[in-house]
C-alpha cells in the first residue's frame, strides 16, 4: 500500500523493536549510557537539593525530601503507563517483547512506587503531622504498588506461560484506569495531599531555586531507571531465547 | 490474521471501556465517601453529621487563633473564603505548619451548637514552594497568592 509509505518508518521500528535479537544486541550501549547519564544527574540533583537549596518558608528543611519524592512518584506512574501500553500491544499483536517488557518493568515499578510511598510518609510526619492518611491520593498510589506486585504474582500463579502472559497483559491494561485517578485525585476529591505545583499552561508554584534541582532529579530518575528496565529486559531475553542460534553466536563472539 | 487482530482489538477496547465506565460511575456515586473531609460549606449547611467522629477542613481564619491561658487548649475558626465558617476547639499540640490563613484538617465531632471539638489537627501544606530568603515581599505574596487562585481560575 503506497499510502502507508510516509509512515513506514514507524512500522519498521515497531517490527524491529519486536525482535528480541535486534533489541538485545542494539540496546547494550544504551544501558551503559543511561546508567552513567542518569547517575550523574541524580548525584548532581540530590546533592543540590539535599545540601544547597535554601529552607522553604513554611516547611523549613523538610522540603528537601521533595527532590526524591516527586521524581519517584512521577516515574512510578510513567512506568505503569509503559506497562499498560505493552499490555495493549501484547493483547492485540501478541508481540513477545511487549510481554517481556511487562515482566521486566513490573518489579522495578513496584520498587519505585514503594520509594514514593516511603518518602511520602517520611515527609508527612513533619509537615502534615501524620505519616499516613487514607485520602484519595495516598490510597490510589498504594493501589499502584499493589498492581505492580499483582503483575508479578499473577504471572507466577498461572502455570502455563502463554496463559500467564495474556492474563498479566490484561491486568496491566485494565489497571491503567488507576493512573488518571492518582493524577486527578487531588482535584476531584478533598485530600490532605496538596494539589499539583506544576500544571501545564500555568506558572509553576515552585520557586526556581527548587524547580531547577527538581527538574535535574526527575530527568536523572527517568534515565537511570530506563537503564535498569532495558538491562532487565535484556536479561529476560537471555532467559527466553536461551538455546537459540543467534544467542549462542553472540555469546561465543563476546 | 488481520481479522484476528481486529477482533482482539475490539475485545480489548470493549473490556477497557467497560471497566472505565464502571469505575467512573462507582467513583461518581461514592464521591462523598472518597472525600477525605467535609468542607466548611457542608459543615455549616448541616450536611455533616452531629456527634459522630468526622473530618473537616479548610483555611484557618486570620486572627481567629486564641490559646487558652492555661493548658494546651486552642480555639480557632475555619473558612472556605466563600462565606462559610465554623469554630473549632482543640486541646493538644499543633503541627509546625499550622498557621493562620493556611489549610488544615481537623478530626473530631461536631456538636449541636456548631462547635467542632477536635482531637487531631493536621496541616495541609499547599502546593507553593517559596524559599525562606525571599525578601521581596511582592514576589513572595505573588507566589503565595497563587494558593487561593489555583483550582478556581488561573489568573
Amino acid at each position: 500500500m503506497d499510502s502507508a509509505r510516509p509512515m513506514g518508518w514507524i512500522k519498521t521500528t515497531f517490527h524491529k523493536t519486536g525482535s528480541p535479537r535486534w533489541f538485545f544486541t542494539g540496546a547494550r550501549p544504551w544501558v551503559v549510557g543511561l546508567y552513567v547519564f542518569g547517575a550523574l544527574l541524580i548525584v548532581v540533583g540530590s546533592t543540590w537539593g539535599l545540601g544547597f537549596v535554601p529552607p522553604e518558608r513554611l516547611q523549613g528543611n523538610s522540603v528537601r525530601i521533595l527532590f526524591i519524592h516527586a521524581p519517584a512518584a512521577h516515574l512510578a506512574e510513567a512506568i505503569y503507563v509503559s506497562i499498560a501500553i505493552a499490555g495493549f500491544v501484547f493483547l492485540v499483536w501478541r508481540m513477545k517483547m511487549a510481554d517481556m517488557l511487562i515482566q521486566a518493568a513490573a518489579p522495578i515499578g513496584f520498587v519505585v512506587t514503594v520509594l514514593a510511598l516511603a518518602t511520602g510518609i517520611i515527609w508527612g510526619i513533619p509537615t502534615w503531622g501524620t505519616g499516613w492518611v487514607w485520602d484519595a491520593r495516598t490510597v490510589s498510589t498504594l493501589l499502584l504498588a499493589f498492581l505492580f506486585f499483582g503483575l508479578v504474582a499473577l504471572r507466577q500463579a498461572i502455570g502455563r506461560e502463554d496463559r500467564a502472559s495474556r492474563a498479566v497483559a490484561l491486568l496491566a491494561l485494565v489497571g491503567v484506569i488507576n493512573i488518571p485517578i492518582i493524577k486527578y485525585s487531588v482535584e476531584w476529591f478533598t485530600t490532605l495531599h496538596q494539589p499539583p505545583s506544576i500544571v501545564i499552561g500555568e506558572k509553576p508554584a515552585i520557586a526556581p531555586v527548587f524547580l531547577v534541582p527538581l527538574a535535574v532529579n526527575v530527568l536523572g530518575f527517568y534515565c537511570f531507571v530506563a537503564g535498569v528496565v532495558v538491562a532487565a529486559l535484556r536479561a529476560r531475553i537471555v532467559e527466553r531465547e536461551a538455546g537459540t542460534q543467534w544467542l549462542r553466536d553472540w555469546i561465543s563472539k563476546s | 490474521m488481520r481479522k484476528l487482530r481486529q477482533r482482539r482489538l475490539a475485545v480489548v477496547l470493549f473490556v477497557v471501556g467497560g471497566a472505565t465506565a464502571t469505575l467512573s460511575l462507582a467513583l461518581l456515586a461514592l464521591q462523598e465517601n472518597v472525600d477525605l473531609f467535609y468542607e466548611p460549606a457542608r459543615v455549616t449547611n448541616g450536611d455533616a453529621p452531629l456527634g459522630v467522629p468526622i473530618r473537616a477542613g479548610g483555611m484557618v481564619v486570620e486572627g481567629s487563633v486564641a490559646h487558652d491561658r492555661e493548658g494546651l487548649g486552642v480555639a480557632f475558626s475555619i473558612t472556605d473564603h466563600a462565606g462559610h465558617e465554623f469554630d473549632v476547639y482543640y486541646v493538644g499540640l499543633l503541627p509546625d505548619l499550622f498557621k493562620e490563613g493556611k489549610g488544615i484538617m481537623v478530626r473530631g465531632q461536631l456538636t449541636e451548637d456548631g462547635l467542632f471539638k477536635a482531637h487531631e489537627v493536621l496541616a495541609k501544606h499547599d502546593e507553593n514552594y517559596v524559599p525562606h530568603e525571599i525578601h521581596d515581599m511582592a514576589e513572595a505574596a505573588d507566589l503565595a497568592g497563587g494558593a487561593q487562585v489555583v483550582g478556581t481560575e488561573p489568573s
